[in-house]
């Protein structure tokens, strides 16, 4: 295992795409300890902003523990493929940026763009995240396309912008625009919305246990379900079902617990 | 002085002879002192003039939006500043200084920027300016210019050849460039041209006497370039008889053996029948007619398989690639002048229609048996960015590197392709030619694309021998060689060496300044009309030589 105790509090966003399994394996401590890493616009060693202790691994163990806060460390896992990191604290923006596999715990919150463009793997954060959370980058189509992103805290705006596959998991509240453009996959709310959830959507799954202020216009009403499916796990309803985007002709479905939105039952007459 | 290379030089009919090129002063001479100058050892190389392209959107407005549009095609490409070149970002939109260091290090080192809406002029010199490494022009487009509209629809020809000139010296532009003449104002109003004889709406007007009209302003000003004309109908399956008519159209007013037009990215416009599933290859008809008449020349639009980004000043066929593709879309009407139109797109080689494209491209060049009436291009970005220029040398140099992508197309493209039945393979002698020697003839740029004396030294070295390469079978060792030129000089500075920049050099940017016997006066009329329809009055219209950085003016005497 390898572990790395910030030296000091950052002020300044540091961009660390070198944390990660794939580029510490079979490197000495002093290979490690030299690896670049940027402070603002200085370069410098990861020596100079982490002590480095390297334990000799034995295979239950991580492989890399971030201990203490590294909120203003950028791309941290960023492109793993396998192996673990743990961040005892908070975690930077673009926390496991395109990354194939393996799994990133946080315990404390995490920035936003965590997850985004990831193909495999898994990513769970302890408390909240920011927004993008497995998102595409600025201007591309192409967001999360598989793996599983948890968060056991509220999430920021845009949750799964463009998703293509896998899954979303949020325990606490999501902003407004969840699941927006989205092709595929699930994002599962266990807490509210601030609304928009789904806009333009073409495809995929929303479940949203908690309240939503409103569900937009382009999407109509389809059918009450009593409980929905993701991933083999059930979760309990009823769900008023919606479809949309009408807008981009989208097929996605939009699940929103009956319960918590008594306000949308003008919606029942329309079935 | 460059010792011992291969020299090809089409333009002085020099074919793989051993030679010296010897450099004073920034151009060619026929000698000077051995013992002084700086020799450079290009034995086992192969020397030819600094590429030429004929159409390549480099810089502009349209660009830009489109580098904005695009801020995930910058991240996968970065470049980063070194001691001599400056940052810059972007694949198929790549920055204005990166676009200069990459075609220098191609050994490019004249670039035609084909569309220029005039009212952008401005920003597009402004860009071109910062745009280093080579030398540059650009063309206005005049096509649907309300002006050329209204003074060939009332036969003013004389009249229009004068306010070209004047738009010429506004715009410090080179060619006419004609973009789906008609269209674009029809699609001010949501529509479009359906043929070369569809009246364009409140003109009374049709594409063909825009055409014709233009042609016969080009050949009343005597400008270096012929128009320079993107088809109507362009991307429609069918359109390769667009492409023909519009070639016929001006059959009757070529010279001896001028061009009297150059159809450009013609791949775009040589599509065979009736719709997406039917659609199959015109290249065989259109390069049947090129054959056979002398007065076209044509460029090829190649497409490559990747991701880029299609640009073009028609807006409504930008619109249908918006349909087909769903993806983001920029549409912009350009006052009275032009449109304009964005899309990013990704040439797939399982799609039978882009694979179709592919072929189509390399058919034309092929099929065409005279390599100086047809150009190397991609329409940089619209088939594919500049880059890929060196694969598709390989392409045109073996059927063997044709062969093996022709095995990972779309099932049917292949079955509908003519390239397997083409055995054609260019020389290195005919590459010059396509790449450069024939650009800067079509150009009429007499200093560029030959090493004769008194050309401007601009030379391109390539680490490449000729007489141990076999390039049909080392394909590969061909594209290596002409993506990173082992020397490029500009103007007779060494500016890339084994690929990389060593020197950054300010190129220069040609405009036409025709000289006519009675200049155009602005009348109360053209002053009026700017004030009530354009943003910009005609006082702040015009550009000042002194905006350029390096301005360098081409006289013309016009016929009238």
């Amino acid at each position: 295992m390898i572990t790395l105790t910030p030296k000091r509090a950052f002020k300044v966003p540091i961009e660390a795409e070198c944390i990660g399994p794939n580029t510490f394996a079979e490197k000495s401590q002093a290979e490690i300890a030299a690896l670049p890493v940027w402070e603002g616009n200085r370069k410098r060693a990861l020596s100079e902003l982490f002590r480095i202790e390297h334990k000799p691994a034995s295979s239950e163990n991580p492989t890399i523990r971030i201990s203490g806060d590294v909120g203003k460390v950028r791309m941290i896992g960023a492109r793993m493929s396998s192996g673990k990191i743990i961040v005892e604290g908070n975690a930077g923006m673009h926390l496991g940026e395109e990354m194939k596999g393996g799994t990133i715990t946080v315990t404390g919150s995490a920035g936003s763009w965590a997850g985004c463009m990831m193909r495999k793997g898994t990513i769970e954060i302890k408390r909240n995240a920011g927004d993008y959370i497995g998102a595409a980058y600025r201007g591309s189509t192409r967001g999360m396309r598989g793996g599983m992103i948890i968060i056991h805290g509220n999430a920021g705006n845009e949750v799964g912008c463009f998703m293509r596959k896998g899954l979303i998991k949020i325990y606490g509240n999501v902003g407004q625009f969840a699941g927006i453009h989205m092709k595929n996959g699930t994002i599962f709310i266990q807490g509210n919305s601030e609304g928009r959830a789904g806009a333009e959507m073409l495809g995929g799954k929303i479940i949203l246990c908690g309240y939503i202020p409103s569900i937009l216009p382009t999407f109509t009403i389809d059918d009450v379900k009593s409980s929905v499916k993701i991933n083999g796990e059930r979760v309990e309803g009823p769900f008023y079902r919606f479809l949309g985007d009408l807008a981009e002709n989208g097929n996605g479905k939009l699940y929103v617990s009956q319960k918590q939105n008594t306000h949308l039952k003008a919606y029942e007459r329309f079935l | 002085m460059i010792k011992n290379g291969s020299v090809y030089d089409p333009l002085n009919a020099i074919n793989g002879e051993k030679m010296d090129i010897i450099i004073s002063n920034g151009k060619i001479v026929e000698e000077v002192d051995e013992k002084k100058a700086r020799v450079i050892d290009a034995s086992g190389m192969v020397v030819m003039p600094g590429g030429v392209d004929i159409h390549s959107h480099i810089a502009g407005a349209e660009v830009n939006a489109g580098r904005l549009l695009r801020p995930e095609d910058h991240i996968k490409d970065v470049e980063v500043k070194t001691e001599i070149t400056r940052s810059g970002v972007g694949y198929s939109v790549p920055s204005t200084f990166t676009t200069g260091y990459r075609y220098s290090r191609m050994g490019y080192t004249t670039v035609m920027n084909p569309s220029m809406p005039s009212l952008e002029a401005r920003h597009t010199h402004e860009e071109l300016n910062d745009t280093p490494m080579i030398d540059k022009a650009t063309y206005p487009l005049l096509g649907d210019w309300w002006f050329v509209l209204e003074y060939l629809r009332d036969g003013l020809i004389e009249e229009c050849a004068a306010h070209v000139a004047w738009m010429m010296r506004a715009t410090k532009g080179y060619a006419i460039k004609i973009v789906n003449p008609g269209g674009l104002e029809a699609w001010g109003f949501g529509r479009n041209v359906k043929s070369i004889d569809d009246p364009v709406p409140y003109f009374n007007i049709t594409p063909r006497d825009i055409i014709r009209g233009l042609c016969k302003v080009n050949k009343l000003l005597n400008l270096p370039h012929t128009i320079h004309v993107h088809t109507n109908n362009l991307g429609k399956p069918g359109n390769y008889i667009t492409a023909l008519e519009t070639m016929k159209c001006v059959e009757d007013l070529a010279e001896e053996d001028r061009p009297a037009i150059h159809i450009t990215h013609c791949q775009f416009s040589a599509f065979k029948g009736s719709d997406w599933q039917t659609m199959r290859s015109g290249a065989e008809e259109i390069a049947r007619y090129v054959n056979r008449h002398n007065h076209v020349t044509l460029d090829m639009g190649q497409v490559v398989f990747t991701d880029t980004t299609t640009m073009t000043a028609d807006g409504p066929f930008q619109y249908r690639l918006y349909g087909l593709t769903g993806n983001k879309w920029v549409n912009h009407d350009v006052e009275t002048e032009t449109s304009s139109g964005i899309v990013p797109f990704r040439y797939r080689r399982k799609s039978s229609v882009h694979a179709t494209q592919w072929s189509i491209g390399l058919e034309l060049a092929l099929l065409i048996k005279d390599p100086w009436r047809i150009y190397l291009t991609t329409d940089h970005p619209n088939g594919a960015p500049f880059t890929t220029y060196p694969q598709i040398v390989s392409w045109l140099m073996s059927r063997v590197a044709r062969k093996m992508m022709i095995k990972r197309i779309s099932m049917r493209a292949r079955r509908n392709s003519l390239l397997p039945s083409i055995d054609r393979e260019y020389s290195f002698y005919e590459i010059a030619t396509v790449t450069r020697a024939g650009q800067a003839k079509a150009l009429g740029l007499k200093q560029k694309g030959h090493l004769g004396l008194g050309a401007d030294a601009d030379v391109a070295v390539y680490n490449v021998d000729p007489k141990l390469v076999d390039p049909p079978k080392e394909y590969k060792a061909i594209r290596k060689a002409f993506s990173r030129a082992a020397y490029t000089i500009k103007g007779g500075e060494i500016v890339v060496k084994d690929g990389e920049i060593v020197r950054s050099v300010q190129g220069k940017t040609f405009w036409v300044d025709t000289k006519l016997s009675s200049p155009m006066k602005p009348t109360e009329d053209l002053k009026r009309k700017f004030r009530e329809y354009w943003t910009v009055e005609y006082e702040n219209y015009p550009i000042p030589e002194d905006y350029l950085t390096a301005s360098a003016p081409i006289p013309v005497e016009a016929r009238i």
